[in-house]
């Protein structure tokens, strides 16, 4: 009896504790589901995203870059489609082999057979290797016939930036080429859509343009497994291309400044008077951004690199010359405007000046005998603006130069190899080289030496702002959201105000106090390349559709000796370093003008035989030009 | 009495057919069916090595299982503290000769099949256990030689599982032998007292404890503190069972398991891959599955007339409880990462042998419910 009562007392301890686990139990098993419930429903859509983020990837395509266009809409910058050759390691089925066949077949260098295999190790074996960046149509052909025999060989096709016009453009827009790690970094744009393989531009409106025309990647989603593999792909999503860029020049203006400059070295530019716009800048000789796409080659690199007429250098913006007689207008105007001189004051030249015992001569040796502004302008008599300098002084002088932009970058921000240049002042003079101002110094400035340094497109501006009246223009390359057309920007200018439409203010462009003097100095103009004995003369065109003003000028890069100047040397005895650089502004129709150009040549002689002429050529074409350019003022607009 | 005595003893085999639980038998059928899919899953959609190896262990050990139900209960109960003891041999074995893998030695090599002796101990524990409570007088259950004696059968195999080591199997042999002490009378007071020394000395035990194991316990505490290492098993586990939702991905759509990166999805994070398959619908079905066998279980238990089966079956279904609770708190992020397989539907051999004989020998029972064991 005790021992079934001890088991039936053992049994209800047994019962009894059973029964507090199975309370236990429905708590444990309710606080799982509570669990699952919160993981399962209540975040469930943040497990999702973390789990699509596990599972997809996102590959970035290159972008492909907007298009730049002239005027005309003509693609100056475009792109085209490239073969590539790709392997894909993980299908080769015998690497050494594959290696063997494409040296063969591709001519490929040793050196780029050890960068293969270099990257073979270093990238995962789904990850394509680019063999050859662009393949020739019959280099691809081959390789598609004998595809059969090139496993985990795969052509592919795709975009690459392209210059139509070769080397017109080349200092406008620059290039584009591999970005390195550091222009990376500098661009947040750049940094965030960074594909290998991608481009991005190097120099010029390329570089400066970059996030505008940079475009959006196209993104290519696959579900990869845990070691990144991808195993199929989800969706493919366009990248949008960059925004198309329209330039205010023109192809056919800027093409045949690069053929009148052919084989030489120089600049020209040529504006509108009115808008601003830079209808061409060309700066000689130029070189073919095509060949940096891909990697330029040492050879190539050298032969532009050392060529003594120096390519790579954008003389238009980044040249800095003594702008020589073209300088006088603005003399004359200056010491018009601060009624130094009138129309009637004479000076008499006899080939040289006596300052405190230096001499300084005339470019004619004979002299010029008594000469008046407008006969001094067209015989570019030198003793005429010594006398006139002298009794203007340099500082008024400056105030004017300044005024009509000499010593001010023209283009702003838009080129950061763009240069200042230098008119100089008394003050300038005594801070910057710690020595006072000499007279004799007033004089050589008068004629456009010494000191005094400009580029070639602020000696186009500065005609340009002569030849409008004397009213400020703003020069730009790209054809903005607003453009103003020719007609309003004559009228605004002339009513004296100009609506700015960056700052969006009606500003005071008068550059003058009286604008006879402005028109004084154009009669000048006229003169010198109209009027007999004008030292343009020879260069001028009768017919008054493409009649121009303008002004010659030849700058010394080095002082004349007396012995030489005995000599009266020919240019080709001159070693070419040594010869004078030849200069021409000019503008036109004379009237109701419209363009105003600056031509440079380097070391090209006289500026009345070597730059002149060209202007000549040019002109026609251009005013030839006009009524197309006109009629393009409803062209699509494309914005900035 | 005697009468019954000798009625039980004279059980036909069509009697003891007809006495199976039907219950329990068609949950443990329709779990195993459920794990053969999952494990159908786990090889990708495919039938590979998983997949045919998991339904040959079935097909052979389910018959074991009814093998076992067959012999009586009081077979079991007189052949428990050998089957111990056989355990403990071979546990011993183990520790001289077994096969390393990932710096354990936990197996042997029986040629057809690499048995782990850690997981039968989960069932000979209880048996022992089960055949000494139920010898005891209910007066001598609080004397100290019987929980000397109680506490040396439960601490000497885990000795030999922790030196193995294996953290994860010696908690549950513990925390399975503890609940037979529970369930056999042992005073409360006992129980809190040596909870609160176990709390006090848990500094201690922590330092013992080997680095991993350490490196497991903080990454459970702060799962994203090494994303990539250590955390990586409980977030992306996190992330499989978050991102099945209600109703899951769909049968062999689950990204996570299908893309890898669930770690150990055959083994002990199998339900992970069910629960993003099938989502919280089929998560939940899954566990009223086991509710049914486990309630089923204390069912045969509660009706047993002898104390042993009683105290066995409470005692493994405790056992299953628990083997579920800690492998689904630990996919669940509730509790470090132990290895701890689930029942039947975790492939490995050694785990689903032990869980068919525990329900075999819970069969047994309750074919012979009124068996009355001296």
């Amino acid at each position: 009896m005790i021992k079934s009562n001890s088991g039936i007392r053992k049994t209800d301890v047994i019962n009894r504790r059973m029964f507090i686990i199975g309370a236990a139990k429905v708590v444990v098993f309710v606080g799982i589901v509570v669990r699952l419930f919160s993981l399962q429903i209540n975040e469930n859509k943040k497990y999702l995203t973390l789990s699509d983020k596990n599972r997809i990837r996102e590959w970035k395509l290159p972008p492909t870059r907007g298009n730049i266009v002239d005027y005309f809409g003509n693609i100056i910058a475009g792109n085209l489609k490239v073969y590539q050759l790709h392997i894909i390691p993980e299908q080769v089925e015998n690497f050494n082999y594959l290696l063997v066949r494409l040296k063969n077949l591709l001519n490929l260098s040793d050196k780029r057979i050890a960068r293969i295999n270099k990257l073979k190790a270093e990238l995962k074996p789904w990850d394509s290797i680019i063999v050859s960046e662009n393949l020739s149509w019959s280099q691809f052909v081959k390789i598609n016939n004998y595809l059969y025999d090139l496993v985990g060989v795969k052509p592919v096709m795709t975009i690459s930036r392209n210059y139509p016009f070769n080397d017109v453009y080349t200092h406008v827009l620059g290039y584009v080429s591999q970005p390195n790690e550091k222009e990376i970094l500098e661009n947040e744009t750049i940094q965030e859509r960074f594909v290998p393989g991608m481009k991005i531009g190097k120099l010029g409106l390329e570089k400066r343009l970059e996030n505008h025309l940079i475009g959006t990647n196209a993104i290519q989603r696959y579900e990869v497994n845990a070691y990144g593999k991808r195993i199929n792909q989800l969706e493919h999503q366009k990248g949008e291309q960059g925004s198309k860029i329209r330039l205010t020049v023109d192809t056919e203006i800027q093409k045949a400044c690069g053929e009148l400059l052919n084989k030489k070295a120089g600049s020209i530019s040529v504006m509108d008077i009115y808008t601003g716009d830079i209808i061409a800048m060309y700066s000689s000789p130029s070189y073919n951004p095509n060949l940096f796409l891909f990697g330029i080659s040492q050879d190539e690199w050298q032969l532009i690199r050392n060529n003594p007429l120096k390519p790579l250098i954008n003389k238009t913006l980044s040249g800095l010359y003594s702008p020589g007689s073209t300088i006088k207008p603005i003399v004359a105007l200056s010491a018009l405007e601060n009624k130094v001189i009138d129309t009637k004051f004479k000076v008499k030249c006899t080939g040289k000046m006596e300052l405190y015992g230096q001499t300084f001569h005339c470019w004619k040796e004979k002299g010029h005998g008594w000469v008046s502004l407008k006969n001094a302008m067209k015989q570019s008599c030198d003793t005429y603006f010594y006398e006139v300098a002298r009794l203007l002084g340099v500082d008024r002088l400056n105030i004017t130069a300044e005024k009509f932009g000499l010593g001010k970058k023209v283009l702003g921000d838009y080129f950061d190899i763009e240069k200042k240049g230098l008119f100089p002042n008394t003050k300038w003079k005594k801070n910057n080289l710690g020595k006072g101002w000499v007279l004799g110094e007033t004089l050589i400035t008068g004629i456009g030496q010494g000191y005094i340094q400009t580029t070639p497109l602020q000696l186009c501006m500065m005609t340009a702002q002569i030849a409008n009246g004397g009213f400020v223009v703003k020069p730009k390359i790209i054809v903005d959201s607003n453009p103003i057309s020719y007609e309003d920007a004559k009228q605004s200018m002339e009513s004296g105000l100009l609506f700015d439409t960056d700052t969006e203010e009606l500003l005071d462009k008068k550059l003058f106090k009286n604008q006879k003097n402005i028109k004084i100095v154009q009669e000048a103009m006229f003169a010198s390349t109209n009027e007999r004995f004008g030292t343009s003369y020879k260069s001028r065109i009768d017919d008054p559709k493409y009649q121009f003003a303008g002004k010659t000028g030849t700058a010394q890069v080095k002082r004349i000796s007396k012995r030489e100047r005995e000599l009266d040397l020919e240019l080709e005895q001159i070693p070419y370093k040594d010869r004078d650089h030849a200069l021409y502004v000019a503008y036109g129709p004379y009237v109701n003008p419209r363009y105003a150009l600056s031509i440079i040549v380097e070391h090209g002689g006289s500026g009345s035989k070597a730059a002149a002429p060209i202007a000549k050529k040019l002109f026609k074409l251009i005013i030839d030009r006009h009524d197309l350019r006109n009629k393009q003022s409803n062209f699509e607009r494309i914005t900035v | 009495m005697f009468q019954n005595d000798r009625l039980s003893n004279e059980i036909t085999l069509f009697q003891k057919i007809k006495n199976l639980d039907y219950i329990l038998l068609i949950s443990v059928i329709l779990l195993s069916a459920l794990s053969v899919f999952v494990m159908y899953s786990t090889d990708g959609g495919e039938i590979l090595f998983h997949t045919k190896n998991h339904f040959v262990k079935l097909a052979v050990f389910f018959p074991l299982m009814i093998f076992v139900a067959f012999f009586n209960i009081k077979f079991w109960h007189n052949f428990s503290y050998i089957i111990y003891l056989i355990v403990i041999l071979l546990l011993i074995y183990v520790s001289f000769f077994g096969i390393k893998s990932s710096g354990s030695q936990r197996w042997m090599d029986l040629y057809f099949f690499v048995l782990q002796p850690s997981e039968l101990m989960k069932v000979a524990i209880i048996m022992c256990l089960a055949k000494y409570f139920h010898r005891l007088k209910i007066e001598n259950v609080n004397s100290f030689t019987s929980i000397t004696i109680v506490l040396s059968i439960i601490i000497i195999p885990i000795i030999f599982v922790i030196s193995q080591p294996d953290l994860g199997t010696s908690i549950l042999i513990a925390l399975s032998g503890l609940i037979i002490l529970w369930l056999g009378g042992i005073k409360i007071k006992y129980f809190i007292y040596s909870f609160f020394t176990f709390l006090i000395s848990l500094p201690f035990i922590i330092s013992f404890l080997k680095p991993y194991q350490k490196l497991r316990i903080l990454t459970f505490l702060d799962p994203d503190r090494d994303p990539l290492g250590a955390g990586y098993q409980i977030i992306q586990s996190k992330i499989a069972i978050g991102s099945g939702g209600l109703n899951g991905k769909g049968f062999l759509k689950g990204t996570q398991s299908y893309l890898d990166f669930l770690p150990e999805k055959h083994t002990d994070f199998i339900f992970t891959l069910f629960s993003e398959e099938f989502g919280f619908i089929g998560s939940v079905g899954l566990l009223i599955l086991y509710l049914i066998i486990i309630f089923r279980i204390v069912r045969i238990g509660a009706i047993s007339r002898s104390n042993f089966a009683r105290l066995f079956c409470f005692g493994y279904a405790f056992a299953i409880f628990i083997y579920i609770v800690v492998n689904l708190s630990m996919v669940l992020g509730l509790l470090p990462i132990v290895g701890s397989p689930l029942p039947i539907m975790s492939y490995g051999g050694s785990s689903m042998l032990a869980t068919m004989i525990g329900f075999g020998i819970v069969l047994s029972a309750k074919i012979n419910h009124k068996q009355i064991i001296a």
